[in-house]
Protein backbone atom coordinates (compact mmCIF):
# COMPACT_ATOMS: atom_id res chain seq x y z
CA UNK A 1 0.00 0.00 0.00
CA UNK A 2 2.55 2.56 1.15
CA UNK A 3 4.92 1.63 -2.29
CA UNK A 4 1.59 2.00 -3.97
CA UNK A 5 1.38 5.26 -2.48
CA UNK A 6 5.48 6.48 -3.21
CA UNK A 7 4.84 5.16 -6.85
CA UNK A 8 1.51 7.70 -7.54
CA UNK A 9 2.91 10.42 -5.75
CA UNK A 10 6.02 10.07 -8.12
CA UNK A 11 3.58 9.43 -11.10
CA UNK A 12 1.96 12.73 -9.97
CA UNK A 13 4.90 14.81 -9.62
CA UNK A 14 6.77 13.49 -13.05
CA UNK A 15 3.80 14.55 -15.01
CA UNK A 16 3.43 18.59 -13.04
CA UNK A 17 7.23 18.79 -13.87
CA UNK A 18 6.78 17.30 -17.73
CA UNK A 19 3.65 19.36 -18.20
CA UNK A 20 5.61 23.13 -17.94
CA UNK A 21 6.34 23.78 -21.18
CA UNK A 22 9.52 24.86 -22.71
CA UNK A 23 7.79 27.71 -24.21
CA UNK A 24 7.51 29.50 -20.48
CA UNK A 25 10.90 30.94 -19.70
CA UNK A 26 9.34 33.40 -17.47
CA UNK A 27 11.04 32.59 -14.19
CA UNK A 28 14.39 30.97 -12.46
CA UNK A 29 11.56 28.57 -10.79
CA UNK A 30 9.93 27.74 -13.53
CA UNK A 31 12.86 26.80 -15.30
CA UNK A 32 14.18 24.72 -12.64
CA UNK A 33 10.73 22.68 -12.50
CA UNK A 34 11.00 22.11 -16.34
CA UNK A 35 12.50 18.64 -17.55
CA UNK A 36 13.39 20.66 -20.68
CA UNK A 37 15.51 23.17 -19.01
CA UNK A 38 18.72 21.31 -20.14
CA UNK A 39 17.83 21.26 -23.60
CA UNK A 40 17.35 22.80 -26.39
CA UNK A 41 16.46 26.66 -27.67
CA UNK A 42 13.35 28.01 -26.41
CA UNK A 43 11.00 28.53 -29.52
CA UNK A 44 10.05 31.54 -31.02
CA UNK A 45 6.71 33.00 -29.04
CA UNK A 46 5.78 36.17 -30.62
CA UNK A 47 3.61 36.50 -32.99
CA UNK A 48 4.90 39.54 -34.67
CA UNK A 49 8.19 38.24 -34.76
CA UNK A 50 6.93 35.04 -36.19
CA UNK A 51 5.13 37.23 -39.05
CA UNK A 52 7.63 39.64 -39.82
CA UNK A 53 10.82 37.94 -39.65
CA UNK A 54 9.14 34.49 -41.02
CA UNK A 55 7.98 36.46 -43.96
CA UNK A 56 11.42 36.05 -45.78
CA UNK A 57 13.20 32.85 -43.96
CA UNK A 58 13.08 30.58 -40.92
CA UNK A 59 12.00 32.86 -37.65
CA UNK A 60 15.42 32.32 -35.60
CA UNK A 61 14.79 31.75 -32.10
CA UNK A 62 16.52 34.97 -30.13
CA UNK A 63 18.44 32.97 -28.12
CA UNK A 64 20.46 31.76 -30.71
CA UNK A 65 22.08 35.07 -30.68
CA UNK A 66 23.51 37.17 -28.42
CA UNK A 67 21.91 40.54 -27.29
CA UNK A 68 25.07 42.52 -28.72
CA UNK A 69 24.52 40.60 -32.20
CA UNK A 70 21.10 41.38 -32.41
CA UNK A 71 21.81 44.88 -31.20
CA UNK A 72 23.44 45.39 -34.93
CA UNK A 73 20.73 43.36 -37.39
CA UNK A 74 17.47 45.14 -35.14
CA UNK A 75 18.75 48.81 -36.21
CA UNK A 76 16.62 51.09 -38.05
CA UNK A 77 19.31 51.55 -40.99
CA UNK A 78 20.89 48.35 -41.17
CA UNK A 79 17.89 46.33 -41.59
CA UNK A 80 17.78 48.54 -44.55
CA UNK A 81 20.82 46.56 -46.12
CA UNK A 82 19.60 43.49 -44.22
CA UNK A 83 22.01 40.70 -46.12
CA UNK A 84 21.26 42.56 -49.05
CA UNK A 85 17.99 42.36 -48.99
CA UNK A 86 15.88 45.55 -47.19
CA UNK A 87 13.53 44.21 -44.49
CA UNK A 88 12.73 48.10 -43.37
CA UNK A 89 10.34 48.41 -40.60
CA UNK A 90 8.34 50.92 -39.68
CA UNK A 91 9.39 52.57 -36.24
CA UNK A 92 6.34 51.06 -33.64
CA UNK A 93 7.06 47.43 -35.05
CA UNK A 94 11.04 47.31 -34.88
CA UNK A 95 10.75 48.94 -31.16
CA UNK A 96 8.46 46.05 -30.47
CA UNK A 97 10.73 43.34 -31.45
CA UNK A 98 13.90 44.88 -30.51
CA UNK A 99 12.21 44.51 -27.37
CA UNK A 100 10.87 40.72 -27.47
CA UNK A 101 14.41 39.73 -28.81
CA UNK A 102 16.30 41.79 -26.57
CA UNK A 103 14.70 40.00 -23.65
CA UNK A 104 15.01 36.77 -25.05
CA UNK A 105 18.77 37.14 -26.25
CA UNK A 106 21.04 33.85 -25.82
CA UNK A 107 23.27 35.09 -22.18
CA UNK A 108 19.73 35.85 -20.66
CA UNK A 109 18.10 32.45 -21.57
CA UNK A 110 18.69 28.93 -19.73
CA UNK A 111 18.35 26.99 -22.16
CA UNK A 112 21.36 24.50 -23.19
CA UNK A 113 22.19 25.07 -26.50
CA UNK A 114 21.61 28.95 -25.86
CA UNK A 115 24.38 28.63 -22.81
CA UNK A 116 26.66 26.69 -25.03
CA UNK A 117 26.19 29.61 -27.98
CA UNK A 118 26.98 32.25 -24.80
CA UNK A 119 29.88 30.40 -24.07
CA UNK A 120 31.70 29.97 -27.49
CA UNK A 121 31.37 33.90 -28.16
CA UNK A 122 34.25 35.55 -26.58
CA UNK A 123 33.95 39.04 -25.43
CA UNK A 124 33.45 42.18 -27.61
CA UNK A 125 32.23 39.22 -30.14
CA UNK A 126 29.02 40.16 -32.18
CA UNK A 127 28.53 37.51 -34.66
CA UNK A 128 25.88 38.62 -37.54
CA UNK A 129 25.03 35.21 -38.82
CA UNK A 130 24.21 32.88 -36.57
CA UNK A 131 26.49 30.28 -39.09
CA UNK A 132 29.28 32.13 -37.58
CA UNK A 133 29.37 31.36 -33.88
CA UNK A 134 31.70 28.80 -33.09
CA UNK A 135 29.06 26.20 -31.19
CA UNK A 136 27.14 26.62 -33.99
CA UNK A 137 30.27 26.06 -36.73
CA UNK A 138 31.60 22.97 -34.45
CA UNK A 139 28.35 21.73 -34.67
CA UNK A 140 27.69 21.00 -38.24
CA UNK A 141 31.67 20.76 -39.21
CA UNK A 142 31.53 17.28 -40.72
CA UNK A 143 28.52 18.11 -43.20
CA UNK A 144 29.52 18.52 -46.76
CA UNK A 145 29.36 20.66 -49.52
CA UNK A 146 27.10 18.61 -51.38
CA UNK A 147 24.51 18.13 -48.11
CA UNK A 148 24.40 21.89 -47.91
CA UNK A 149 25.48 24.57 -50.61
CA UNK A 150 25.33 21.99 -53.05
CA UNK A 151 21.80 20.60 -52.11
CA UNK A 152 19.05 22.03 -53.84
CA UNK A 153 16.84 21.77 -51.14
CA UNK A 154 19.17 23.28 -48.77
CA UNK A 155 21.49 25.73 -50.52
CA UNK A 156 23.07 27.63 -47.06
CA UNK A 157 23.78 26.45 -43.96
CA UNK A 158 21.20 29.41 -43.02
CA UNK A 159 18.05 27.71 -44.13
CA UNK A 160 17.94 25.80 -40.17
CA UNK A 161 14.64 24.10 -41.49
CA UNK A 162 15.70 22.88 -44.39
CA UNK A 163 17.22 19.87 -41.87
CA UNK A 164 16.49 20.29 -38.94
CA UNK A 165 12.54 19.26 -38.78
CA UNK A 166 11.69 20.50 -35.58
CA UNK A 167 13.25 23.92 -35.74
CA UNK A 168 9.90 25.67 -35.51
CA UNK A 169 9.83 24.38 -31.77
CA UNK A 170 13.45 25.07 -30.91
CA UNK A 171 14.55 21.57 -30.97
CA UNK A 172 17.55 21.09 -33.12
CA UNK A 173 18.45 17.84 -31.76
CA UNK A 174 20.55 14.67 -33.42
CA UNK A 175 17.25 12.50 -33.32
CA UNK A 176 15.13 15.60 -35.60
CA UNK A 177 17.59 16.36 -38.56
CA UNK A 178 16.57 15.06 -41.99
CA UNK A 179 19.26 16.36 -44.90
CA UNK A 180 17.20 16.59 -47.85
CA UNK A 181 18.35 14.37 -50.46
CA UNK A 182 21.00 12.35 -47.82
CA UNK A 183 18.01 11.34 -45.25
CA UNK A 184 18.11 11.45 -41.60
CA UNK A 185 21.64 11.88 -39.67
CA UNK A 186 23.07 9.51 -38.43
CA UNK A 187 25.96 10.18 -36.03
CA UNK B 1 -34.29 46.32 -32.73
CA UNK B 2 -32.33 43.31 -31.81
CA UNK B 3 -33.43 41.68 -34.82
CA UNK B 4 -32.69 44.56 -37.05
CA UNK B 5 -29.02 44.41 -35.43
CA UNK B 6 -27.85 40.74 -36.12
CA UNK B 7 -29.16 40.28 -39.63
CA UNK B 8 -27.08 43.34 -39.90
CA UNK B 9 -24.21 42.10 -38.39
CA UNK B 10 -25.05 38.89 -39.74
CA UNK B 11 -24.58 40.21 -43.58
CA UNK B 12 -21.71 41.99 -42.50
CA UNK B 13 -19.66 38.77 -41.65
CA UNK B 14 -21.07 37.54 -44.68
CA UNK B 15 -19.40 40.05 -47.35
CA UNK B 16 -16.89 37.87 -48.66
CA UNK B 17 -13.30 39.07 -47.62
CA UNK B 18 -12.12 40.28 -50.78
CA UNK B 19 -14.37 42.94 -50.75
CA UNK B 20 -12.60 44.66 -47.95
CA UNK B 21 -9.47 43.27 -49.96
CA UNK B 22 -9.88 45.78 -52.75
CA UNK B 23 -10.87 48.20 -50.36
CA UNK B 24 -7.48 48.24 -48.78
CA UNK B 25 -5.70 48.81 -52.17
CA UNK B 26 -8.21 51.24 -53.53
CA UNK B 27 -7.96 53.27 -49.99
CA UNK B 28 -3.91 53.61 -50.65
CA UNK B 29 -4.85 54.54 -54.37
CA UNK B 30 -7.15 57.47 -52.73
CA UNK B 31 -4.11 58.50 -50.48
CA UNK B 32 -2.07 58.41 -53.34
CA UNK B 33 -3.90 60.87 -55.31
CA UNK B 34 -4.09 63.57 -52.64
CA UNK B 35 0.20 63.53 -52.96
CA UNK B 36 0.12 64.11 -56.36
CA UNK B 37 -0.86 61.31 -58.57
CA UNK B 38 -3.25 61.76 -61.38
CA UNK B 39 -5.34 58.76 -63.07
CA UNK B 40 -4.06 55.27 -62.83
CA UNK B 41 -3.39 52.98 -65.60
CA UNK B 42 -2.74 49.43 -65.27
CA UNK B 43 -0.83 49.49 -68.51
CA UNK B 44 1.93 52.00 -67.36
CA UNK B 45 1.44 49.47 -64.52
CA UNK B 46 2.28 46.92 -66.46
CA UNK B 47 5.62 48.26 -68.44
CA UNK B 48 7.05 49.36 -65.48
CA UNK B 49 6.63 46.44 -63.74
CA UNK B 50 9.10 44.72 -66.30
CA UNK B 51 11.36 47.76 -66.48
CA UNK B 52 14.41 46.87 -65.07
CA UNK B 53 17.49 48.83 -63.43
CA UNK B 54 21.21 48.04 -62.79
CA UNK B 55 21.92 47.91 -59.05
CA UNK B 56 24.89 49.00 -57.48
CA UNK B 57 25.61 44.94 -57.64
CA UNK B 58 25.84 44.93 -61.55
CA UNK B 59 22.90 43.00 -62.08
CA UNK B 60 19.69 44.47 -63.75
CA UNK B 61 16.51 44.50 -61.92
CA UNK B 62 13.14 44.51 -61.97
CA UNK B 63 9.90 43.36 -60.64
CA UNK B 64 9.62 40.14 -62.89
CA UNK B 65 12.97 39.17 -61.72
CA UNK B 66 11.81 37.71 -59.02
CA UNK B 67 7.75 37.76 -59.62
CA UNK B 68 8.06 36.43 -62.58
CA UNK B 69 6.08 38.77 -65.53
CA UNK B 70 2.81 35.98 -65.31
CA UNK B 71 1.21 37.39 -61.49
CA UNK B 72 -0.70 34.10 -61.53
CA UNK B 73 1.79 31.98 -61.24
CA UNK B 74 4.41 31.48 -58.05
CA UNK B 75 7.63 33.76 -58.16
CA UNK B 76 11.30 33.08 -56.72
CA UNK B 77 13.16 35.51 -55.45
CA UNK B 78 16.61 35.32 -57.02
CA UNK B 79 18.99 35.48 -54.09
CA UNK B 80 17.14 33.64 -51.33
CA UNK B 81 14.84 31.07 -53.47
CA UNK B 82 12.16 31.70 -51.28
CA UNK B 83 9.43 31.00 -53.13
CA UNK B 84 6.78 33.83 -53.72
CA UNK B 85 3.26 33.16 -53.47
CA UNK B 86 1.35 34.90 -57.03
CA UNK B 87 0.71 38.65 -56.74
CA UNK B 88 -2.51 38.62 -59.19
CA UNK B 89 -5.09 40.31 -57.48
CA UNK B 90 -7.59 37.04 -58.93
CA UNK B 91 -5.78 34.12 -57.61
CA UNK B 92 -4.81 35.75 -54.26
CA UNK B 93 -6.84 38.32 -52.79
CA UNK B 94 -4.71 37.97 -49.23
CA UNK B 95 -2.41 39.98 -50.43
CA UNK B 96 -4.78 42.82 -50.37
CA UNK B 97 -6.23 43.23 -47.14
CA UNK B 98 -3.73 45.58 -45.44
CA UNK B 99 -2.66 48.70 -46.69
CA UNK B 100 -0.05 48.83 -44.04
CA UNK B 101 1.28 45.36 -45.70
CA UNK B 102 0.80 46.66 -49.01
CA UNK B 103 3.22 49.95 -48.29
CA UNK B 104 5.59 47.80 -46.26
CA UNK B 105 6.28 45.90 -49.36
CA UNK B 106 6.20 48.80 -52.09
CA UNK B 107 8.74 50.63 -49.85
CA UNK B 108 11.54 47.93 -49.63
CA UNK B 109 10.78 46.51 -52.69
CA UNK B 110 10.89 49.45 -55.08
CA UNK B 111 13.83 50.32 -53.42
CA UNK B 112 15.53 46.85 -53.67
CA UNK B 113 14.62 46.85 -57.28
CA UNK B 114 14.94 50.33 -58.56
CA UNK B 115 17.36 51.98 -55.84
CA UNK B 116 14.66 54.07 -54.81
CA UNK B 117 11.40 55.04 -53.42
CA UNK B 118 8.87 55.11 -55.90
CA UNK B 119 6.46 57.98 -56.52
CA UNK B 120 2.67 58.01 -55.39
CA UNK B 121 1.88 57.52 -58.76
CA UNK B 122 4.32 54.86 -59.51
CA UNK B 123 2.80 52.82 -56.64
CA UNK B 124 -0.88 53.48 -57.44
CA UNK B 125 -0.08 52.40 -61.17
CA UNK B 126 1.03 49.23 -59.76
CA UNK B 127 -2.21 48.16 -57.80
CA UNK B 128 -4.30 49.42 -60.81
CA UNK B 129 -1.70 46.45 -62.47
CA UNK B 130 -1.88 44.01 -59.95
CA UNK B 131 -5.96 44.43 -59.50
CA UNK B 132 -6.67 43.73 -62.91
CA UNK B 133 -4.67 40.51 -63.41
Amino acid sequence: MKRQLILISVLVSASVVTSVSASEEESFGKWVMSISRTKEVKAVNNELYAEECGACHYAYPPGLLPIQSWEKLLDAKALEDHFGENAELDEADLASLQKYVYANSAEKSYYKRARKITRSISEGEAPLRITEVKYIKRKHHELTEEMVKGNKDVSSLSNCNACHTQAEKGIFDDDTVNIPNFGEWDD
Amino acid sequence: MLRKIASTLIIFFLIPQWVYAESAAKELQSLYATQGADAYSAKTGGSKWKREVASKNGDNRSCSTCHTADLRQSGKHIKTKKVIQPMAFSVNKDRYTKTKKIEKWLKRNCKWTWGRECTAQEKGDFLEYLLAQ
